[in-house]
Parts: C-alpha cells; structure tokens; sequence
C-alpha cells in the first residue's frame, strides 16, 4: 500500500509515494538518493542510520517514512554548508575519528544532538547529578555516544573530536 | 512484512473503535519494538493506527504531589523531565540506563511499557517458541538461557522483560491508564504484566484495542532514597542481566519502608516483596541486606546458563540497599 | 635495501583524502552507487543443518506483484566450477550448513523481496547434524597444513622428558568462541549485466581476487568482469573472499539482463555467510629452569572448521617463534562439524593463539615468581627458532621496556585482590604481541604524467577503511620526489593494473613496493621532467631477502581492568600500546589502525561471543543485540607509541603491516590485568561478569 509523504531533506522539501512498508532510512537511501544515512544493521541496534528528525537524533531505521510525514531531515550531508564541513565534522577530520567511514555519518549526526541534549541540560546515564546542568566530560561523551557502534574502534579519536567541537 | 495500511489518529475514540474492531490492527508509537518485529516477522499487522499525534505528550503534576506521564511522552523527554529527576530519580536513571540517545528520542512511554522479551529465539521465526506461535515449544528453556527468567517462569516460556523503566515503576507503585471501548481503567503497573504459565503469549492483562493513555505514579516520601542499578554486559547499550529499582526511607537506623523491583529475572518488573517484607523495621545492616536478598531469591530457578544471576542479584541487591542506607557524611 | 629517502613525505600525518566525503557521507559505498531502474535480490537459507530440499514452492512468491524471479536450485544455471563451495550456489539440493543459500527473491523493491521470500515454502529431508565444538577423536583430524602457508606440527627436541625435568610447569587450556568480523558497512553487491559483460559494485578486500573467483565460476573470460569497490565499509577478513550472495547477484542479473540486481547481506544473513574466526580449544604446556628460562613449550590447538569447506586456522602459530625453548611441539587440530564456514578475521591465528600462550606466559611468570616484563625479556630468542634465521628486526624487548616505562609498570605491587576502591577492584596486566611481515607479489602500477602537471597512479588495491588511498599517494609521492598533492591515486576495481588483496597486513609494503618499483622505472623512462602521457607499469621484483630473514612485527600491550567486587562487571580504563612495525608512513592512520585494532582486542576480550544452539546449528545471538561488540562506552583511555624502528630487509620503504597486530595480545594482557585485580584466573573468553562473582 502506497502513501504520498513530504519530507524535508537537507534543507530541501521533496514529495514522493511510498509503500507504507519503507522505513525512513530506506526512503532516503533508495527512493530519494540520500545515503549518507548508512544501513549497518536495520533494527536499530548500531546507530548508522542516526539523522536529525525535526531536530533531534534518530535511528531511521525504525520508523516508517510514512510516520513521518511533514518531517525535517537532516543528515551529516546536509550538516555541510557550501562545502564547509560542520564544526563536528571538522573535529572528527582533524582528530581522525574515524576509519572506514560507514559509521561516520550516523556518528555525527548523533554527536550533533547529543551536542544539543547536553546544552538543554538533559542528563545520561552517568551524571551524578541529576539536578545539575551535566559537565560534558568524556566519561558523558562515552556513555551518550554508546548507541553508535564503530567496528574500526575509532572511540577514543571520536571523543577527542566531539571533546573538541563542544570547546 | 506483509503490506498494512496506516492510518494516523486524530483522536483517541476512533483509534480506539479502529483497533478493537479489526484483529489485524495495532496502535504504533514511536515504532522501536514494533517495527522491529514487523522487519523479523514475528508480528504481522494489516493495519496500523498511529498515535503518536494524540494529545498525550505532557507531563502533569496531579494534585496531591504525584504526577501523570502521558503516553506518548517520549523516554527521553521523561528523563528529562526536572519533576521526574527531582522527585523520582529512580526512574530517570532506569530510563537512561536504556537504550541509546537516539533510541530514546523515538520511544514512548506506554511503548516502553508494552516492549516484548529479547529473547533470541522469539525473536527468530526459524525456531519454535511458545509466545510467538503457542504450543510449538520453548527453545531457551534447553537452549541459549544466559539472559533468561530465573523467578516466576514456566516449562512453556522463560523470557524476561527487557524494559528499564517498568522496573521503575513498579517500584514506584505507579497506576497504568488505559482506555477501551467500554470506558477507562487503571492498572497497578504491577498488575500489568503477566507472569508466563502456560499462555505465554500474553504478556499484559490488556485487551486486544486497549489504549495505554497515562502512568500516574503518587507523590514521593520526601525523606525517601531511591536509586536504579543495571549490571550488564556492556558498559552501555545492552539490555540488564540484572537490575534494581528501590526506594528506602531509613529512620533511626532502622528500615521504615522499602519499595523493590527487579529487573532481568522474570516474565514481568519483579516486585521484590519478600525482600521488601524482610527489611521492613530491621537494622540498615549488611546481614540485613542479604537476608532480603536471600529472602527474594529462594524460589529462583536457574537454567543451564543463567545460575550467575542468582548472586549477581543477591550482590547487587546488597549494594544498593548499602548505597541507599549510607548516612550522609558516613 | 631501504633505499627510498625519508625526505619528509613518509611518516607526516596527511588528513586521509577521502575524510571530506566520509564526514558528510558522500562517499557511496557498493550498495549506493548510482544504477538506473535496479532490482532487489533476498536470499533464501536453509532452516536446517544437514539434509537436503525435497520441495520448494515458490510460487506464492511468484505470484506477487513486483516479484520478477525466484532462484532456486531447480532452475538456476549450471555453473562452470564448483570448486568453491560458497560460490557454486544453487547446484543441488543438498544443505551442508543452517543458512546455507537454497534460493532468492528477486523483485522491484526490498519490501517486496522481503515479504515474497517468506512465502516461499520449503520441505526438507532432514538428516542427522553435528555442530558442537569439542575434542572427540570422531570429529578431529590434522590438516595438511594451516593458514596461510603454515606446514605441518613441529616436534623439536622431547618435550615431555623436558617437562618432567623442568623445575616450574605450566598446563593450562584456554578456549575462544567463534568470532564475528562485523564490519559496519554488510557484504554488498550490485550486479550489472550488459552485453556479455559482468559490472560488480562490490565490497570486498581485493577486486581482482573477486574477479579471479567469480569469472572461473561463472565460466567467463576475467576479462570480461569488472569490479569496482571504491569505498569499503571495513571487512577484518570477511571481505576477503567473494561468498554467496555475490554469484547470487551475479546469476540473478545474467537472469534478468538489463536490470541490475542489488543484494546486502542482512546483519543477521551475515553470521552464516560470510565467515568468522573459528573456536578454538587449546592447551599451552610450559617448562621453566630455575632462572626462569623456558625449557620446554607446547601449544596444541584445536580449532572448528565446516564440513564443507576446510579453514585451517593457524592458533599454535605464533609460538613456533616466539620465545626461547630447546624442546618444541606444535599440533594444529581440526573439528569438522556441519557448520558455516570459517575465514580470516583480523590476525587469523595470533589472535587467538597470543591469548593463549600469553595468558600461559603470565601463568609461568607467576610461578617462578618473575615480573611477567621481565620474564618474557628473559627468554627472548636471539634467531627464529623454529628457522634458524636472523631476523630483520626484533624489538620486543624494547617495546615492553618502553612501555613498562610509560605505563608506570615499574611501580607494581604483584600481590592480587588488594587494590580496592570504591566497591571496584583494579589490576594491571601485560602481554606480548606479534604478527608476520607478509607482502604478497604480483601487483602492478601505472604512473603516467598528465596536462595540468599531475601524476596518475593507479593500483587495482582496495581501501577496506584503513586508509591505504592516503598513505600510497604519500609513498607515490615520496618515490617521485613531488608533493603529495601532485599525485592523483586510482584504486579500487579491476580497471587499474593488478593488485593483491587487502589482507594479511600485507597491503601498504606489497602495494607500495609496486609503487616505488613503478616510480623508479617511470623516472628511469621519462626522467625527471617528464612529458604529459609519458606512462609507466612495473611490477615489483621479489624481495632478495625472503628466505634469509624471519619477518615480524612485534608489540607490547598493557592493560589496566577494573572489576565490581558485588557484580563481577568488568571495565578497561586504560590500555597502551608499544609497537615496532617498521617505519610508519602515515601517523596519523596509523596511530588509529593501532587503536583500532586494540579496541577489538578489547571487544574481543569482554564481549565477543556466537553462541552457536547445537539442536538447530544456528547462531543464536545473530544480531547487534545479541552478539556484542565494544561500544564507545567500553573503551576508555587508549594510548598508542612505537618505536622509530628501522628494518633494512623487509622491503624497499622498511614498512612492516599494522592492520593486525594492534589486536594481538590484547585479551590476554586484560585477562592477565583482570587476574592481578581480583585474583581470579580466567582461561576462556570472554570475560563477562559472571566470571569473576564472588
């Protein structure tokens, strides 16, 4: 069964008819042409298909396009103005925060709201805390960067990087 | 996944009329557990009604002190929640000891509380389980039973809950509102989920088109302690061997009130009442602490893989009560 | 034979080149390369161990709209070879493993594949399955040989008299569970069929040796398949291989012509097709003297490989070289079971084996009551022992000097289970690392000159990730005396000269010796100030000094665990590194090959486990869930050095490969950390908390 849904991607308003069984991540990839969202396991259990769903950090795999309907997604292509990486990209290049790159998309993506969160004084896990604006140090940087797996074992030069963005 | 229609409610009255009048239809939160089964074929809807646009997101404090979580509150706002860090800590920190950021930020809180067992072998249609097709056997009862029940569970199934956040709750003493064609009702979060006998392929006492609306919890002791710890196998990112959820007031050294719940040993939030029996009225000690435990656990049944669980939980157990029990400044 | 000048170009920490596309996701992957009008294939596996198809309905799956065909072992095309096993998919009945491929969906989208491939109806004849690991005698054998090129067990001396004599023993068994590479980007392929040519946009470790194992299969001229892998999600071994979902894309668009077919490898269809590091069982025996030198050493291993396909994984490897010991024996032993097939997975044979003997090392230092440190410095060979050969360089010893020195080693108090703090027990370990020096010969290069003043290196060589793009544009660099930005390197498919596969930590010194030799000739051709077309190919001559040198890279690893006394939950807050791998040509992707390869020998150590139900024959924990690796949470202060090593044999550059030793030694060094912290000896991995409850 078919729906016509209108996203926007990137900055961009794009409508397209999908069959309700797409999920987000695969409307992008294989209906649009967006693959900076990577598929690396599609059920929500390694984080490379984390995008920005109005706003905030999601694994795209585990929504249905068509739940998503007047949505804005951004990805880490669309994080990149005129060719200018985002200042988290820029961490991640300049402290090698990554290999293969597969996971890199979603790992930005996921640091940007993440980013976000703390600013909004979210805590994690590990905030002692819990009344107190969380200090963003890498033992938090760790914990709320654990739902996006990196198989090249990039961790430690992926908290340099955000540890460096957040400055 | 076979095709479905969607549909996305405007209101609850005929999301509600839609489900229970179709067996094939399910409501659809954020989507993290359902989509996934969808994906693995272990649930296949025709129709799904989305409500994750009802007018249920808020968090209110109710008068009295207590405060309701609406249903499609998502897990991470609820963490975030200042009334929920402030006044019931223990549920913050199980919600964010699960999942991931990104995890969070799509599930819900009535999602959460309906999340089915991670049990591999439900999750895998290629081998018999007695939840997803009853009566073709239970394959972890022999099989893979590290992360399986070892309190309350039956020779047809010995799965666990995943969840975090109903440990919580249930040792918060929290009410579950739930909407159905005949009207409205309230569920001790306790009371909720079943224990496995023998129709493991129901989890919670809801109805087929049941709406989980709110989680009311009641007001908090202000002199009470509580705390959420999870033991797993990973630092992050992976679901309890163990936990434990418990709220203690202690006065003048001795236990006044304990509210337990246990995470990763059953069907269901374990709700520690043995233990809870035990520390009421005795001494904040170490023998006290472990003879709650012991107390809690001498029913446990371990299987061929999960007998660590047993003194994980006895330990673990003890660690929370010395930690919650500490006088400040000791 | 170093002979190319360190002007400057080898060992900077250039940016990788392809990081701007990385960062934003624009660097398209095997499964993103853009095709007009693809299909989706769904592979179809066996829901048994052993036995064979009877019956396969496909035509409720036939019967829905979109689907365009179904594979099966009744109509697919006969294939020209069926030497490989995983290749020759679809030739019989006959099921040698659960997920084994008996079919696929080909359809418009990949809802639709999916859902028609679970209408296929199967009947089976089930036969009798055996998938558990174990030593019976009914179920083990001595291979020929193992991994890569190992010759049979070695039987020095007389271990048992020298057992019997010694004035310390060691006999501990230590085992490891099947393993899973999971790289983050799933096996991938999109197959494209036009005019009798074959396009595969795969993604692999070595595009020729995918077009040098499907053309023979398919029964085409390998010319006529060209393969492309311009960017690769990682592989750690699995990649190295084409399996069966690239012929399955393969047949399924000469089926359909005109369509390309595109097939990814569910994360779940991974764990039984596309290999894993096998498990093993071994038992290490040592002997010491009374000054603690080593007198007797044994390690037999035993290891599981598939009934259908052998892999002989080479675990008892490291220790034929490792350490001093008059008396020798090394036995490799298989179990054959009705299981997926094993394959390399990063350090094949070290990384395994090294926990072992290592795990045995500290047991024996503990025993004659030497600082581990110093007892593996006491027994440190002075030639190959099994060979006789010198080595081109050895630098072990300064590797654990160094980083006892760094790690604040010096200052450890051996006594176990006394530092506590905070409900949490904290211990130090170490462990020594190794991993041979490979190059694989046969590559070729082209450089040619172009307008706009630009050198045009090109190499069929795969970058799986690790960063090979970036550090052969600086060896191009270097070996033509021009900046790193006038080189424009091409590699990646079979459009470019020949290359050898990405595996074996072999890839820089065999790629870049091709490069330098190319270089030279080119220079030697067109001189300094060549014309534009001016081209050059070349392919590197042998090293001289093979056969005259045992070539190895070597390392140091420490740990330092912390373990709950309440939970026995197990925690690595600091590890280091100290390698000597030759010179480094690229700090900086270097430095993360080291950590990435230490991060997996931490995974490796805490949580890597398929646990395989011997009922079905399947692996159970077959997701991201269920079979853990680290996560960022995991992995605490990692700190990596090496030393400014210089090795005048192993090639032209005196690069020895860092893609595998970074894992080796590690899990032992944990396990070791994990001992000294609570004094709880584990000899199995891995090491979850259930271990260490008290």
């Amino acid at each position: 069964m078919d729906a016509e849904i209108t996203l926007r991607v990137d900055g961009q308003r794009r409508t397209l008819s999908v069959d309700t069984r797409t999920t987000l991540l695969d409307a992008l990839r294989e209906r649009m042409g967006v693959t900076s969202p990577k598929k690396g396991c599609d059920h929500g259990q390694c984080g490379a298909c984390t995008v920005l769903l109005d706003g905030r950090r999601a694994t795209s795999c585990l929504t249905f396009a068509v739940a998503n309907d007047d949505s804005e997604v951004v990805t880490a292509e669309g994080l990149a103005e005129d060719e200018r990486p985002h200042p988290v990209q820029q961490a991640f290049l300049d402290n090698d925060g990554f290999q293969c790159g597969y996971c890199t998309p979603g790992q930005i993506c996921s640091a940007v709201g993440m980013l976000d969160e703390v600013k909004a004084g979210w805590p994690s896990h590990v905030t002692e805390d819990l009344d107190e604006p969380p200090e963003l140090d890498d033992e938090e940087i760790r914990e709320r960067m654990s739902g996006n797996l990196c198989r090249c074992g990039a961790y430690a030069n992926i908290v340099s990087a955000i540890r460096e963005a957040a400055e | 996944m076979k095709p479905f229609d969607y549909q996305r409610a405007d209101d609850a009255d005929s999301a509600i009329a839609t489900v229970s009048g179709d067996p094939e239809a399910r409501y659809i939160g954020g989507g993290t557990n359902l989509v996934d089964h969808m994906k693995l074929g272990i649930t296949e809807p025709g129709k799904l009604v989305d409500i994750t646009r009802l007018p249920y997101d808020s968090v209110e404090a109710l008068p009295g002190g207590g405060v309701r979580i609406g249903a499609t509150v998502r897990n991470s706002d609820l963490a975030a929640s200042h009334v929920i860090r402030q006044r019931y800590p223990v549920l913050a920190q199980a919600l964010l000891a699960g999942a991931s950021g990104q995890l969070r930020n799509l599930a819900t809180t009535g999602g959460n509380l309906l999340q089915r067992t991670r049990c591999s072998y439900f999750q895998d249609t290629s081998t018999p389980c007695n939840k997803r097709e009853p009566g073709t056997g239970c394959s972890a009862l022999e099989g893979w039973n590290r992360y399986h029940a070892v309190l309350g569970a039956s020779e047809h199934c010995v799965a666990t809950n995943p969840s975090d956040m109903a440990v919580a709750l249930a040792a918060l003493d929290a009410t579950v509102l739930v909407r159905g064609q005949e009207g409205q009702r309230r569920i001790p979060v306790t009371e909720l989920h079943r224990l496995p006998g023998d129709e493991p392929e129901r989890e919670t006492v809801l109805e087929h088109g049941e709406l989980i609306t709110a989680v009311e919890l009641p007001a908090p002791s202000e002199s009470s302690r509580s705390t959420y710890r999870k033991v797993r196998d990973r630092a992050s990112y992976a679901f309890a061997l163990v936990s434990v959820a418990a709220v203690v007031e202690v006065s003048e050294g001795a236990i006044s009130h304990a509210r337990i719940a246990l995470g990763g040993l059953a069907h269901k939030p374990w709700r520690a009442t043995a233990a809870e029996e035990a520390l009421r009225g005795a001494p904040a000690t170490e023998e006290t602490f472990r003879n709650a435990a012991e107390a809690e656990l001498a029913e446990a049944r371990a299987l061929r893989d999960n007998a660590f669980k047993i003194p994980m939980t006895r330990n673990t157990l003890s660690a929370v009560l010395r930690e919650l029990t500490r006088q400040e400044g000791a | 034979m170093t002979d190319v000048s360190n002007s400057g170009k080898l060992g900077e920490p250039l940016e990788r080149l392809d990081g701007p596309a990385k960062v934003t996701g624009t660097a398209r992957y095997a499964f993103e390369q853009p095709v007009d009008d693809p299909l989706y294939l769904h592979p179809l596996q066996a829901d048994i161990a052993r036995g064979r198809v009877v019956r396969i309905d496909t035509s409720p799956a036939e019967a829905l709209s979109g689907v365009h065909t179904v594979l099966t072992h009744e109509n697919a095309e006969s294939l020209s070879s069926r030497v490989d096993v995983e290749l020759a998919v679809l030739q019989s009945p006959e099921i040698g493993y659960r997920g084994q491929v008996i079919g696929a969906v080909v359809a418009d989208t990949q809802e639709i594949a999916a859902h028609a491939a679970g209408l296929v109806e199967v009947t089976y004849e089930r036969h009798p399955h055996d998938t558990v690991f174990r030593s019976d005698d009914e179920i083990v054998y001595t291979p020929d040989g193992s991994n890569p090129m190992i010759g049979e067990d070695l039987d020095r001396g007389d271990v048992d008299e020298a057992l019997a004599a010694a004035e310390y023993a060691v006999d501990a068994t230590y085992t490891t569970p099947a393993e899973y590479n999971n790289p983050m980007e799933p096996h991938a392929t999109i197959a494209v069929w036009e005019s009798a040519e074959l396009t595969l946009y795969d993604s692999n470790q070595g595009s020729y040796t995918v077009r040098d194992m499907i053309a023979p299969t398919l029964g085409m001229d390998p010319q006529r398949v060209h393969v492309f892998a311009p960017h690769v999600g990682g592989g750690f071994g699995s990649k190295g291989v084409p399996h069966a979902h690239v012929m399955l894309a393969a047949l399924a668009a000469r089926k359909l012509e005109g369509r390309p077919v595109k097939c990814a490898l569910s994360r779940r269809q991974m764990f039984s097709l596309v290999g894993y590091r096998p498990p093993t069982r071994q038992r290490v025996r040592l002997g010491a003297d009374s000054a603690g030198r080593l007198t007797a050493t044994e390690h037999s291993a035993l290891e599981q490989t598939a009934r259908v396909k052998e892999y002989a994984e080479q675990s008892a490897s490291a220790a034929r070289n490792m350490y001093v010991s008059a008396n020798r024996r090394i036995t490799n032993e298989l179990a054959v079971l009705d299981v997926p097939v094993p394959t390399w997975m990063r350090a094949p044979g070290e990384a395994g084996g090294m926990y072992a003997l290592e795990t045995a090392m500290d047991e024996m230092a503990l025993t004659c009551g030497v600082d581990p440190v110093e007892f593996r410095v006491r027994n440190e060979p002075e030639r190959a022992p099994e060979s006789g050969l010198p080595f081109s360089s050895r630098n072990l010893v300064s590797c654990l000097r160094q980083g006892a020195e760094m790690f604040g080693w010096n200052d450890r108090d051996p006594e176990p289970g006394v530092r506590r703090e905070n409900g949490w027990l904290s211990g130090t370990g170490v462990a020594a690392a190794t991993f041979p020096s490979f190059s694989i010969p046969g590559s070729k290069a082209t450089i040619g000159y172009e307008p706009g003043g630009y050198y045009r290196v090109e190499i069929g060589a795969v970058d799986l990730g690790t960063g090979s793009r970036t550090a052969l544009s600086q060896i191009a660099a270097e070996a033509l005396e021009v900046p790193v930005e006038a080189v424009r390197l091409h590699l990646g498919s079979t459009e470019q000269p020949r290359a050898s596969i990405a595996g074996g930590s072999s890839g820089t010194a065999s790629w870049g010796s091709t490069i330098v030799q190319a270089a030279r000739e080119f220079r030697a051709e067109h001189g300094a100030e060549p014309a534009e077309g001016a081209e050059t190919t070349a392919e590197a001559a042998a090293n001289p000094a093979a056969g005259e040198y045992a070539m190895n890279a070597y390392g140091a690893q420490f740990a330092e665990v912390a373990v709950n006394a309440d939970s026995g939950e197990i925690r690595v807050p600091r590890m280091l590194g100290v390698f000597a791998a030759g010179r480094i040509v690229n700090a900086r992707t270097a430095r993360s090959q080291f950590l990435g390869g230490m991060t997996m020998g931490l995974s490796m150590a805490l949580h890597e486990h398929g646990v395989l139900d011997g009922r079905f024959g399947h692996v159970v924990n077959h997701d991201l869930a269920g079979y853990h690796v680290a996560g960022n949470a995991d992995v605490g202060s990692v700190e990596v050095s090496w030393l400014d090593e210089h090795d005048p044999h192993v090639n032209p550059m005196g690069i020895k490969g860092i893609g595998e030793i970074g894992i080796v030694g590690v899990a032992a060094a944990i396990g070791n950390a994990a001992r000294h912290a609570t004094g709880i000896r584990v000899r199995e991995l891995p090491l979850t908390p259930e271990k260490f409850l008290i």
